[in-house]
């Protein structure tokens, strides 16, 4: 009964959400300007989300999470552009090529800890960038002209598919198999997990998001580069995680709002920016290395019940 | 002959990736934590020496001693700010400081004195060109390497002949029995930082020297570059991050000679994926099994 209800509110909200957002571009209160930064901000939520799937709950420190949103962004670009397909068919096969590409890196990489996971991943993300630089197909580093069809609407069904799949996978038998391996993956091998299973498959997940995330990108700016896919980019996606909290969905989601909107008033700045993410990088990790809000869910705050959702 | 020209091409990029790869391996192997912030180090140490060559009018040898000082002074004050108070944290946060300490230092740079690349004198180092065999070879790229190999000299001597250097491979082997047998363990990892960024900052002032341009974000790509060489030799082991440094410049320079030059960043991340996935020790490094 509780988790019924539970849903239908997270329904309700986003309905409303959505409402409030549609109304003020609708009737112009907000300019071109600001809506675009609404479309912007959900992509990172997605991209948040995705990631917190793999360094969150799944503990696997990936870096090269751009390069998965490169993947997504190209191959929709192509179904729209080169094969003129419709721009829902183009986002959903962005998302499952980015998740297989998410397979193709995972299966051997997955097998590495900690670190040399970390480089591993970063290693791919660069790979996968520098082959699109290398594709005269898709423009080469010139880049490739999209056109311009992400809009509120889209883009806000793919966040409330988004934060839906992956916070019912959390609470599901296989994110609680996740969350253990996480804790101490040598422990969940000896309790009968298939760990290499689920880390592949929380890998290929959050790829597959990414992907999407990929899709509302490229068709949200009228270019796209191999530049934009740089892993200064994943470091970017990686913030939002870290500094929401390790483990915790709306934290990365709370930090992927505030840091989109501080970006989008620095732009101007680029330099400032950058050093003011590094030094909230370097603080965080200092002083409350468990980032915002820990594991804990902003749910938390309002239940009495601990709930495990992030696993405490 | 084209062939050995871009051999000795390849030896020369190579000696530079290795001396950054010292780096990363000393610090590796002392507190297990890769130090992202050391490609900016390398790049610190380049404007350092173009700034003591332009600006002071030094020589090649005194702004490379110069910049060498200069950054394992930085690498010190990194360590003791960033990483001291993170000996105990999860390996994550740890490397996510790392990642923030690099990101604050190009940043930082490129606030201080704006993004434009500059360019080094080309007559610091004399520049006669020989014949060796059908090959022209440059009279700087056998300077290059000529320090390369001596500093690395210096260094086996460091670490293998002195006090400093037994403590070194004391607290690498095993942290808390040095520090149960009197080792300050601090303060021999703050010396580790210092003579890391030191081989980085004179990497720095020779790449500037053997290719002229530099700019705030230099340091990123050989960087990452010197940690694949580093895990290539297997790392922690110094010898191994000489060796890794040398075998990726030559395939480097290969790959760029067979027509692929667009390809050779991807070349070096290759090596490390099939490295991390056949041998994920190194070329020098022993197995060891993991205990629970």
């Amino acid at each position: 009964m509780k988790k019924i209800n539970k849903f239908w509110l997270f329904l309700i909200l986003a309905v409303v959400i959505y409402g409030i957002g549609q109304a003020l571009i609708q009737t112009g209160i907000l300019n071109a300007f600001y809506s675009n930064m609404l479309i912007l901000m959900i992509i990172n939520i997605i991209l948040a989300v995705s990631l917190h799937l793999v360094i969150g709950i799944t503990g696997q420190f990936s870096i090269g999470h751009a390069g998965f949103l490169a993947v997504g962004a190209y191959v929709s670009a192509i179904i729209t552009m080169k094969f003129e397909l419709p721009f829902v068919l183009a986002i959903i096969i962005g998302g499952i090529v980015a998740a297989l590409a998410g397979l193709l890196v995972g299966i051997p990489t997955l097998r590495l800890r900690g670190d040399y996971l970390a480089i591993a991943t970063l290693g791919f993300g660069e790979i996968i960038r520098i082959v699109f630089l290398n594709i005269e197909y898709v423009g080469g580093a010139a880049g490739m002209m999209v056109s311009n069809i992400s809009t509120w609407t889209s883009a806000f069904v793919c966040l409330v598919i988004t934060i839906l799949v992956i916070s019912n996978f959390t609470n599901s038998r296989h994110g609680r198999a996740c969350i253990a391996i996480r804790e101490n993956e040598i422990a969940a091998d000896a309790m009968g997990i298939n760990t290499t299973f689920y880390k592949v498959a929380a890998f290929a997940i959050g790829s597959f998001f990414a992907g999407i995330a990929g899709g509302l990108f490229s068709h949200n700016f009228y270019i796209i580069q191999p530049t934009n896919f740089g892993f200064l980019k994943s470091f970017d996606i990686l913030i939002f995680v870290v500094l929401g909290g390790l483990g915790s969905l709306s934290g990365s989601v709370i930090a992927a709002i505030l840091l989109t909107v501080i970006s989008t008033y620095l732009q101007q700045y680029p330099e400032t920016r950058m050093i003011i993410y590094s030094l909230v990088l370097v603080v965080v990790m200092l002083y409350r290395p468990q980032g915002l809000m820990g594991t804990r869910e902003i749910t938390d705050f309002f239940g009495k019940k601990k709930s495990a959702k992030g696993g405490n | 002959m084209e062939w050995l020209q871009q051999l000795i091409n390849g030896i020369s990029l190579g000696s530079i990736y290795a001396l950054i790869a010292l780096g990363y391996t000393m610090v590796y192997g002392i507190i297990k934590l890769i130090n992202f912030a050391h490609g900016d180090v390398f790049m610190v140490g380049a404007f350092v020496g173009f700034y003591a060559i332009k600006g002071w009018g030094l020589g090649f040898f005194p702004a490379l001693l110069f910049s060498m000082a200069f950054c394992a002074v930085f690498g010190v004050l990194i360590e003791r700010i960033a990483y001291k108070r993170l000996r105990n944290a999860t390996r994550i946060a740890a490397l996510i400081t790392a990642i923030g300490m690099s990101l604050l230092i190009e940043y930082g740079v490129i606030y201080a004195r704006g993004a434009q690349p500059e360019a080094y004198p080309d007559n610091v180092l004399p520049s006669t060109s020989f014949n060796l065999f059908g090959a022209q070879i440059s009279s700087q790229s056998l300077f290059i390497l000529g320090v390369s190999v001596g500093l690395m000299i210096i260094l086996q001597f460091i670490v293998h002949r002195t006090k400093i250097g037994k403590a070194m491979r004391a607290v690498s082997h095993d942290m808390d029995a040095a520090r149960l047998m009197g080792i300050n363990v601090d303060r021999t990892i703050s010396y580790t930082f210092a003579i890391g960024s030191a081989l980085a900052g004179a990497a720095g002032v020779i790449f500037g020297v053997y290719y002229t341009k530099i700019e705030p974000l230099m340091g990123i790509i050989p960087g990452l570059k010197a940690f694949v060489a580093a895990v290539l030799g297997g790392i922690g082991i110094i010898p191994g991050a000489m060796v890794g440094g040398l075998i990726l410049g030559v395939v480097e320079s290969i790959v760029s000679a067979l027509g692929f030059s667009l390809w050779r960043d991807a070349a070096a991340f290759i090596i490390l994926i099939l490295i991390l996935i056949f041998r994920p020790s190194g070329i020098f490094g022993k197995n060891t099994r993991e205990k629970v």
